[in-house]
């Protein structure tokens, strides 16, 4: 299957490393993967913020890079659920709802991808370390997708599973909502930051790079551990790709 | 509180601000709420588990709700004629100052000494009892939380639980300095002191003032839910019951309650039932020993039936109020229900209180939300509520909209519309980051001040792949 990586701007611009290792990992099953150049953003950040005939135009455009395309993968839920959630409701009513819909249905989450669409669990990955999972909010409860990254780390080879006990409270990022309610948004990072190194795991796996950039920015800076090592996170395909930092 | 709508522009929401700056330093108060909901959410999960598919259990409830809500039109008057063929006496409130004169003249013609009075938000909503006490008319609240917030002067911290941030010690104290009991640690305790200081009071209140949960249009009941039994006796000893409802409560059958009354139990509170569930049925009848001499309803607008206007947000009038979506909000719980500033704290406070108090005053609470969507996953009845937070900021940005925001967004669209001008500008972010890091850049330096930002990587996404010899378009 030919595979169109969606490349969302904050992971083009601030971690590549992240794109590089979807692709490793997609090209390892034996796909291929292209990267189409023209696309820039989703368009969340003005969604989000009501500026909806401005994020209007930006999905548009986004839709027209992706034409054609036979699968979309990106390693971001949250950017995912704007294109596959939030286009269709966009654009309902508009000459490019049907486009949004087709679009929606080509667009998939990195690692519900390979468990539901390539029907893989076990990508032949090792990555010798104690690991817990971070929802991402948009990706567990606008995509639905729970299980699947799960089902991806059992598989890999020398990991170590653990759950903490807010696995499904929110980060705090929220995008704009980090600097607009830095307050609000710094206690609930202390709470799921805090519930998740409390596992006293290596890494915090995650598939929201935005989330991981809310959660790293806390633990670095405000996390006292017993031991004296602060857990790092990760993306679940830098774990799938084996090549811990 | 009283509305304090004639303060200066955007008052509210820079009380929001200042309030949950000084809550989240309060850890303390903070872990306390948290904890105090632990139990919660325990017994909520035995109880869901209980059902044999909780899923289609809120199928049923939002259908029963929608059905209703989308059907006002032809089921308050049913529900009207059978009420007031049962004997009792409507009065339709447009607004809460309506709605205030209409029971002030009720109390006034019973010639009312004493008022007691049952949990009921709509009040609050119209703020009732410090109209009431204008007129020189004394109040006590009889649900035991809400007596507790009274004896404190705050309004209800939470909509189902409205003194679930005060510690047992501070009860005890507040009951020696009112009631002048002995200090005691045990909540049985503190429940029979109110209780026993309550018996009196409802033997001498001559009118007593109710919510309503649900208004059963085929029968013309009332449906109140509480678990202290104190509704009871203020709806049946004092001379003159007063009911005070929205007019969206309605439901069409008896039946719907069969699915509404347990899941408001077990979504809210964790129970599997609540403890007294009464209809109630107009006033004493020939022969019968006990009940008022009359019974009224308050039917209140208050700008429900412009939610009701509003197709895509109209469902947010199935609310049954169970306070679920307040539960599990990480804003809720880290801000507490303070500082809302609204009758209607949480998620679902945050969607409608700009319908009921103005969008250009309370839309911040919209935004005050990461969209995690906690909120309606939660819900019994199926409420979008974390989608219509987004459609309040939509609708604002439209009505409202900022200026320097909407310049904002616009440069976003042109960057975001041109693929050369995006790597070029990602370039000179990310080579002066590290600069930018050390100067008081605004939202930046937000950012920077709770927690840490990454270096930027040298190269983006986009370069490396073009170095590899991989672009493909
Ligand atoms: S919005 Fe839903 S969860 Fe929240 S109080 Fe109303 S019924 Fe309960």
């Amino acid at each position: 299957m030919k595979i169109s990586l969606f490349i969302p701007c904050f992971v083009d611009q601030m971690t590549p490393q992240v794109g590089v290792a979807v692709a490793q990992v997609l090209e390892r099953l034996g796909h291929a993967c292209e990267f189409r150049s023209g696309q820039t953003c989703c368009g969340q950040p003005s969604f989000n913020a009501g500026y909806w005939d401005e994020a209007r135009e930006v999905a548009i455009r986004a839709i027209g890079v992706f034409d054609g395309a036979e699968a979309v993968v990106g390693p971001s839920g949250s950017c995912v659920a704007m294109m596959r959630v939030f286009y269709p409701e966009l654009l309902k009513d508009t000459p490019h709802e049907t486009a949004a819909l087709d679009l929606a249905a080509r667009t998939f989450e990195f690692g519900e991808f390979l468990v539901k669409k390539l029907g893989v669990t076990d990508v032949g990955a090792r990555f010798p370390h104690r690991v817990t999972y971070h929802d991402g909010c948009h990706g567990l409860r606008e995509l639905r997708v729970k299980d699947e990254p799960r089902q991806l780390l059992r598989a890999v080879r020398d990991l170590e599973l653990v759950e903490c006990d807010e696995a499904e409270s929110c980060c705090g990022f929220g995008g704009l909502f980090s600097v607009k309610f830095p307050m609000i948004s710094t206690a609930m990072a202390e709470v799921k930051g805090g519930s998740l190194a409390r596992t006293q795991c290596d890494y915090i796996v995650s598939s929201d790079p935005t989330c991981q950039l809310q959660l790293d920015g806390w633990l670095q800076r405000n996390w006292r551990s017993p031991t004296g090592t602060i857990p790092r996170t990760i993306h679940l395909a830098e774990v799938l790709a084996g090549a811990p930092l | 509180m009283i509305a304090q709508d004639a303060q200066s522009p955007q008052w509210a929401k820079k009380k929001f601000l200042h309030d949950a700056k000084v809550h989240v330093q309060d850890t303390g108060h903070r872990t306390f709420v948290q904890k105090a909901l632990g139990g919660y959410f325990l017994s909520r999960d035995a109880q869901k588990a209980r059902y044999r598919d909780w899923e289609q259990a809120r199928d049923a409830a939002s259908l029963a709700k929608w059905s209703a809500v989308n059907r006002l039109d032809e089921l308050l008057p049913l529900f009207v004629a059978n009420f007031e063929a049962n004997g009792g006496q409507v009065h339709w409130a447009r607004d809460a100052e309506e709605a205030r004169r209409i029971i002030l003249d009720l109390v006034r013609e019973a010639k009312a000494k004493a008022i007691i009075k049952s949990k009921c938000m709509t009040s609050e909503e119209i703020h009732l009892n410090a109209a009431l006490e204008k007129d020189g008319y004394g109040v006590i609240e009889s649900d035991l939380g809400e007596f507790i917030q009274q004896l404190r002067g705050e309004p209800p911290y939470h909509f189902v639980f409205p003194c679930m941030h005060v510690r047992r010690e501070e009860i005890s104290e507040l009951f020696g300095k009112f009631l002048g009991t002995p200090p005691t640690n045990s909540p049985e305790e503190l429940t029979m002191i109110a209780r026993r200081h309550m018996r009196q009071l409802y033997v001498d209140a001559d009118v007593g003032i109710t919510g309503a949960n649900f208004l059963v249009a085929e029968t013309g009941q009332i449906s109140i839910t509480e678990n202290e039994g104190n509704a009871r006796l203020t709806a049946a000893l004092p001379r003159v019951h007063i009911s005070l409802s929205g007019i969206e409560k309605v439901v069409e059958h008896l039946d719907d309650l069969a699915v509404l009354l347990p899941m408001l139990a077990t979504a809210g509170a964790g129970q599997q039932m609540t403890c007294y569930n009464t209809l109630y049925s107009g006033p004493r009848r020939d022969g019968e020993c006990d009940g008022p001499d009359e019974m009224h309803l308050v039917l209140l607008d208050n700008s429900r039936t412009a939610i009701l206007a509003d197709p895509e947000q109209r469902d947010s009038l199935h609310c049954i109020r169970c306070g679920a979506c307040l539960n599990v909000c990480p804003i809720f719980k880290n801000v507490g229900g303070f500082t809302y500033g609204t009758t209607y704290q949480g998620p679902i406070g945050s969607v409608i209180t700009p319908h009921l108090r103005g969008l250009s005053d309370w839309n911040h609470l919209s935004a005050a939300s990461s969209l995690c969507g906690a909120c309606s996953d939660v819900c019994p009845v199926r409420i979008d509520i974390h989608h219509h937070l987004l459609h309040n900021r939509r609708n604002a940005a439209r009505t409202v909209p900022n200026r320097w925001e909407k310049f904002g967004h616009q440069i976003f669209v042109i960057v975001a519309s041109r693929p050369w001008l995006f790597a070029a500008g990602g370039a000179i972010f990310r080579h002066t980051l590290g600069m930018l890091k050390r100067l008081p850049v605004p939202l930046l330096r937000d950012w920077l001040a709770t927690r840490a930002l990454p270096a930027a990587p040298r190269k983006s996404f986009r370069q490396q792949w073009r170095q590899a010899g991989k672009d493909s378009l």
